[in-house]
């Protein structure tokens, strides 16, 4: 099967009007595979939203190429499709919306894309249902909740029916309630929906939701792996100044004083499971 | 001494209109000079609001509020001096950036306040440093910086008004766990040097934990709860009945004491949690 993206060697630089080139990937290497949830970490400036735009041509690689599903991004011909393929979701719910009614701005995507009405209709609907706003079809995106937008910049995106969407802090303007919403929905549309998901956060807790976490760091991957994996190496993302989930943590430091309690420590109740262990043992 | 007190404060948004809703029931809270106040409560639970009536933003519908015992709408003509008391950094402060340049930005707020050239510059060079931006920054556009900058440079604008109550709503909204840690940082270490009285809105309940004396949770416009940092996060079920996101590791601690296991709920950072567990579990051992 076809990876879902594709990154074969890419460099991409930046050119500033005052300064000279500012080069931000180097010969930069990453597969992502169809159906899977991959969660990007990294610190402000470590390239992970260069990266994200690097994903479906938004930005195009100076050298190398960026494949999604067999099309190069370079190639003026697959624009329309690499888009329609890769959907992105923004941090500002606010800067995605453009409609002054919530269907009105689902289908506004596939008005562009010259959809037949009756099909824009039927995926407008169906996409505002997967993301739990079908009762809000009617009202004013600005009177709703950040989570409640947000969910339906993410209804605008699935109404193109993508394979994969690309997600750039989805969640950090949000309260926690909202936050909540919107994970559920990410979640939901890579178990049920099987769409790719691409999660770039600073979120450890999110993170810890996907089956594959990388840890990026001068827009270089410094760890992949599974969740257990990647947050069991404790210092190395402390020390690009990163978190790890509390419950890793806290198993961590007990550890380090000599504490026999397993490493891979994700959740609350696997924590809570491991330390009634060593109680009642 | 109490810096900011309110009395039988009400407020109704939009009032006399069909649309009048309650934001603010009967709110009376004192606080100490020099205290480090967190203030949560989740979305549309008035926080806010009332955050924004100590520096006279909004009127109450009905009672008081004091400034260093000074009722603040005794003259309203007068309330400008109280905004210079009460300096509120709001969400995103860095959309508010507007000058040329960060130094001229920074000085707006004390150049309103009619001081000396001299003072101003001397606030300017004050207030970066307090936020820890650098000498060269302040010659560029706020609009050059980094995130995290242009967020450092909103906050000194307000500090360089020295205000003698700082009221910040949610300072690290949006910014890595290295940002968050920086800002807080700052302003604790701010509010200790300066003695000034800091209230701090947010979400997290962590950021509140690291650096607050007491809390105060407002939960549908009423005051919920008003005590110590340790009072308020013992009472974690509550919270977490209000719709508050607790802390995983308190999750943690709820969980280990319904199992039955003689552990503290109210512990709300990891090192706290490690301490209580080194109490509790046996040394050693193998898995």
């Amino acid at each position: 099967m076809k990876p879902m993206i594709a990154f074969e060697n890419v460099s991409f630089c930046y050119r500033s009007e005052e300064e000279d080139r500012i080069d931000l990937f180097e010969d930069f290497n990453l597969i992502i595979k169809k159906g899977d949830f991959t969660a990007v970490l990294g610190h402000n400036g470590s390239g992970k939203s260069t990266m994200a735009k690097l994903c479906n041509g938004l930005l195009k690689p100076t050298a190398g190429k960026v494949i999604v599903d067999g099309m190069d991004t370079a190639d003026e011909k697959n624009d329309i499709t690499v888009k329609k393929t890769v959907g992105m979701v923004f941090q500002n719910p606010d800067n995605q919306i453009v409609a002054t009614i919530v269907e009105e701005d689902v289908a506004f995507g596939l008005e562009n894309l010259g959809v037949e009405p009756k099909v824009i209709r039927k995926r407008v609907d169906e996409a505002l249902q997967a993301v739990d706003m079908y009762d809000y079809r009617g009202h004013e995106p600005h009177r709703l909740s950040g989570g409640q937008k947000q969910r339906v910049a993410i209804a605008g995106i699935i109404a193109m029916q993508p394979e994969c969407i690309v997600f750039d802090e989805p969640t950090a303007m949000l309260d926690p309630k909202g936050r909540a919403e919107v994970l559920n929905i990410i979640k939901k549309l890579n178990e049920d929906f099987h769409i790719t998901v691409v999660l770039i956060t600073h979120y450890m807790d999110e993170a810890a939701l996907a089956n594959r976490v990388i840890v990026m760091e001068d827009s270089k991957i410094i760890a992949d792996g599974t969740p257990k994996d990647v947050f069991s190496h404790v210092e190395l993302l402390q020390s690009v100044g990163l978190d790890v989930p509390q419950p890793t943590e806290l198993m961590y430091e007990l550890k380090k004083e000599g504490y026999a309690l397993p490493e891979d420590i994700l959740t609350v109740d696997e924590c809570i499971k491991a330390i009634e262990t060593l109680y009642g043992g | 001494m109490i810096i900011l007190k309110t009395e039988h404060l009400n407020y109704k948004y939009s009032e006399g209109t069909p649309f009048a809703k309650t934001a603010l029931t009967d709110i009376n809270i004192e606080i100490e000079k020099g205290s480090f106040l967190g203030l949560i409560g989740h979305t549309g639970s008035g926080k806010s609001t009332l955050v924004q009536h100590f520096n006279g933003l909004l009127k109450p519908t009905a009672g008081k509020i004091y400034v260093d015992g000074q009722d603040i709408w005794q003259t309203p003509k007068q309330i400008r001096r109280i905004c210079f008391k009460v300096g509120l950094v709001f969400q995103y402060p860095e959309h508010q950036l507007f000058d040329e340049t960060v130094e001229k930005d920074i000085a707006f707020g004390p150049r309103n306040m009619e001081l000396s050239e001299d003072e101003i510059q001397k606030r300017v060079k004050d207030a970066a440093e307090i936020v820890g931006l650098s000498e060269d920054l302040l010659k560029k556009s706020p609009f050059d910086l980094s995130g995290g900058e242009k967020r450092r440079a909103a906050l000194a604008g307000v500090l360089a008004m020295q205000p003698e109550v700082l009221v910040l709503d949610e300072p690290t909204a949006g910014l890595d766990p290295k940002g968050r840690d920086t800002i807080l940082e700052r302003i604790k270490q701010y509010q200790k040097d300066s003695g000034t009285t800091v209230v701090l809105v947010s979400h997290s309940m962590e950021d509140v934990a690291k650096v607050a004396d007491k809390v105060l949770v407002m939960n549908k416009n009423v005051v919920a709860m008003y005590d110590t940092v340790e009072q308020v996060f013992s009472r974690s079920d509550e919270l977490s009945q209000m719709g508050l996101a607790v802390p995983s590791v308190t999750k943690i601690f709820m969980g280990l004491k319904k199992k039955g296991i003689p552990v503290n709920p109210g512990v709300f950072t990891v090192e706290q949690g490690k301490q209580e567990l080194m109490k509790l579990l046996p040394k050693g051992g193998t898995l």
